[in-house]
């Protein structure tokens, strides 16, 4: 099964965070990526730019909307995503619960929808 | 074999059919997902099963094994199901459900069912999925395991049809989509995924439990069904103490279930009710079955629960209570469910044993944290014990607190015969 990791933290939060505090961060990103790759599940996966960066689209009536920032005021803001390929939901949990960003935000775990 | 002289009749075959739908029905559900791993097509399969039992069993008399005909049958029906859509996918299910079959040691009619015992299981863990909602789990769960039509889960639920129909397709479809695992949990998951077992389990038994006398009979019969699927948990974990410990609570729960409402069914308190008229036999399968999951040197929650409930259904008198025991059970709980209302309970305990002094201590300090505020039964615990001090404009007011705070009609009916006997006005004086 592929399944899409979305990792919803804080940006607040997240930019508030100090040098060393940020270093920490970035060291347990690189040790959960690695391990996730020996494992052979990761299919890819990037971190994303904060919601201040975003624009989002709509079409309406043929017409092209475009805004700044997303649409929805949330508390916690999409930074970043894997993908992996794995056995079941159960083993996409257990991945998804080993993120750094799960110990802060969460994770939202979404099924590929297989075409 | 059209009609013999020894066809039986009508009646009977309804009868055997009935009490093989009640034995079996989990069963042939849980084996057929495992072979088709379409749950929809399992349950019609096992479906078809039963209508054609109606038949067949009425022309050629009721089979040695009716479980394994009725999951032979229901096999055939899901490979005719299969061929005849004639789908890709429907395809690849078939083979798959071939490959299943070739891997089956023990199928067919003589085979013993150690293989099948393990489906209900992988079943029942599946349903009580925590990726589920609690509501579709226990929907889920009565459903596939317990054989209940949509219409009556919907009706024991208090919800329309409706509703109830698109909660298990949503819920059945969650499984297919999301890739729920059809398994018992590997050993590293299981203990937590049996908390969560056993909770959809007691979860259903409260609410058999609480539906009144007047109530639809479906909703009273969640108890009965919460008692057979705990049953069959404990037959499929019996090392599992706390699965015992569970069927043992509500067995000792529902021995007592007659006695808990008067003719007009209002709730009649555990001191003043009428003791024999509790089921002897279910106690005393409680306490066995209680004394087997304690000798396991496990103690749990239930387990915990269920020995203050055996304190009070062995005591011959309310007078006879052990209140003394069931005040350090208490303790215990509290020490394994740090929870409010457990407190509370300690704290009624505790006034049995050592006076309403002793737990208006208790309360007080409850009171004092806040994190009851709101809830009625800490109100009333109050009051009772101030009643039972000789406080009574105190006493008086704590039952105005519980009466504003009260939902229930018949404990409404019983705070203010209370409030009458503090001789204490039923309305606020400064409201």
């Amino acid at each position: 099964m592929r399944y899409l990791l979305l990792i919803c933290t804080d940006e607040s939060a997240d930019a508030a965070m100090s040098p060393e505090e940020g270093q920490a961060r970035m060291g347990a990103y690189a040790a959960f990526g690695q391990e996730m790759t020996e494992r052979g599940v990761l299919t890819g996966g990037e971190r994303l730019r904060p919601t201040t960066d975003a624009t989002t689209v709509q079409v309406r009536d043929g017409e092209v909307l475009t805004a700044d920032g997303p649409f929805a005021e949330t508390k916690e803001q999409i930074g970043g995503f894997y993908a992996v390929d794995c056995a079941d939901l159960d083993e996409a949990i257990a991945i998804a619960a080993k993120i750094p960003g799960a110990q802060t935000g969460t994770i939202e775990v979404r099924p590929i929808w297989e075409m | 074999m059209t009609s013999s002289s020894s066809a039986p009749s009508g009646a009977e075959v309804d009868a055997a059919v009935g009490a093989a739908f009640t034995a079996e029905w989990g069963r042939i559900v849980a084996t057929m997902i495992r072979l088709t791993g379409d749950w929809e097509l399992a349950e019609e399969c096992a479906q078809d099963a039963f209508t054609q039992a109606l038949t067949s069993w009425r022309r050629d008399g009721v089979p040695r094994r009716p479980g394994a005909w009725l999951t032979t049958t229901a096999r055939n029906r899901a490979v005719d199901r299969l061929r005849r859509a004639q789908t890709g996918e429907m395809k690849q299910r078939e083979s798959e459900m071939a490959r299943a079959d070739d891997q089956e040691h023990d199928w067919g009619l003589d085979g013993d069912d150690s293989g099948i015992e393990d489906d209900r299981l992988r079943l029942i863990f599946t349903c009580c999925h925590p990726a589920l909602a609690l509501e579709a789990q226990v929907a889920l769960t009565l459903r596939t395991l317990a054989g209940l039509t949509t219409e009556e889960i919907a009706r024991a639920f208090l919800v329309p049809e409706p509703t109830m129909a698109k909660r298990l397709v949503r819920a059945k479809s969650k499984i297919r989509n999301a890739g729920i695992p059809y398994r018992v949990p590997p050993a590293h998951q299981l203990p937590e995924r049996t908390v969560a077992v056993l909770a959809v389990l007691y979860l259903l038994f409260n609410e058999g439990y609480r539906a009144t006398a007047g109530a639809d009979l479906v909703r009273q019969s969640l108890c009965a069904e919460a008692i057979r699927l705990a049953r069959t948990l404990v037959e499929l974990m019996p090392d599992e103490p706390e699965a015992r410990g569970l069927l043992a609570l509500m067995l000792l729960h529902d021995a007592r279930r007659e006695a808990r409402a008067d003719d007009r069914g209002d709730l009649v308190l555990l001191e003043d009710q009428d003791r024999s008229r509790w089921n002897a036999d279910e106690i005393a399968e409680g306490v066995r079955e209680l004394e087997t999951a304690l000798r396991r040197a496990r103690p749990g929650p239930y387990q915990v629960q269920a020995a203050i409930a055996a304190c009070h259904a062995t005591a011959a008198s309310a007078e006879m209570t052990d209140w003394s025991e069931i005040a350090l059970l208490y303790g215990r709980l509290f020490e394994m469910m740090p929870t409010p209302v457990v407190a509370l309970n300690r704290a009624v305990a505790v006034a049995m044993a050592d006076g309403p002094e002793a737990g208006l201590e208790l309360v007080d300090a409850l009171d004092a944290s806040g994190v009851l505020d709101g809830y009625h039964l800490l109100a009333a615990t109050r009051a009772d014990f101030l009643r039972r001090l000789g406080r009574s404009d105190e006493a008086a007011a704590a039952y105005r607190r519980a009466l504003e705070l009260v939902t229930s009609e018949s404990e409404r009916r019983y705070l203010a015969g209370r409030l009458a006997e503090t001789g204490q006005s039923p309305q606020p004086l400064h409201p």
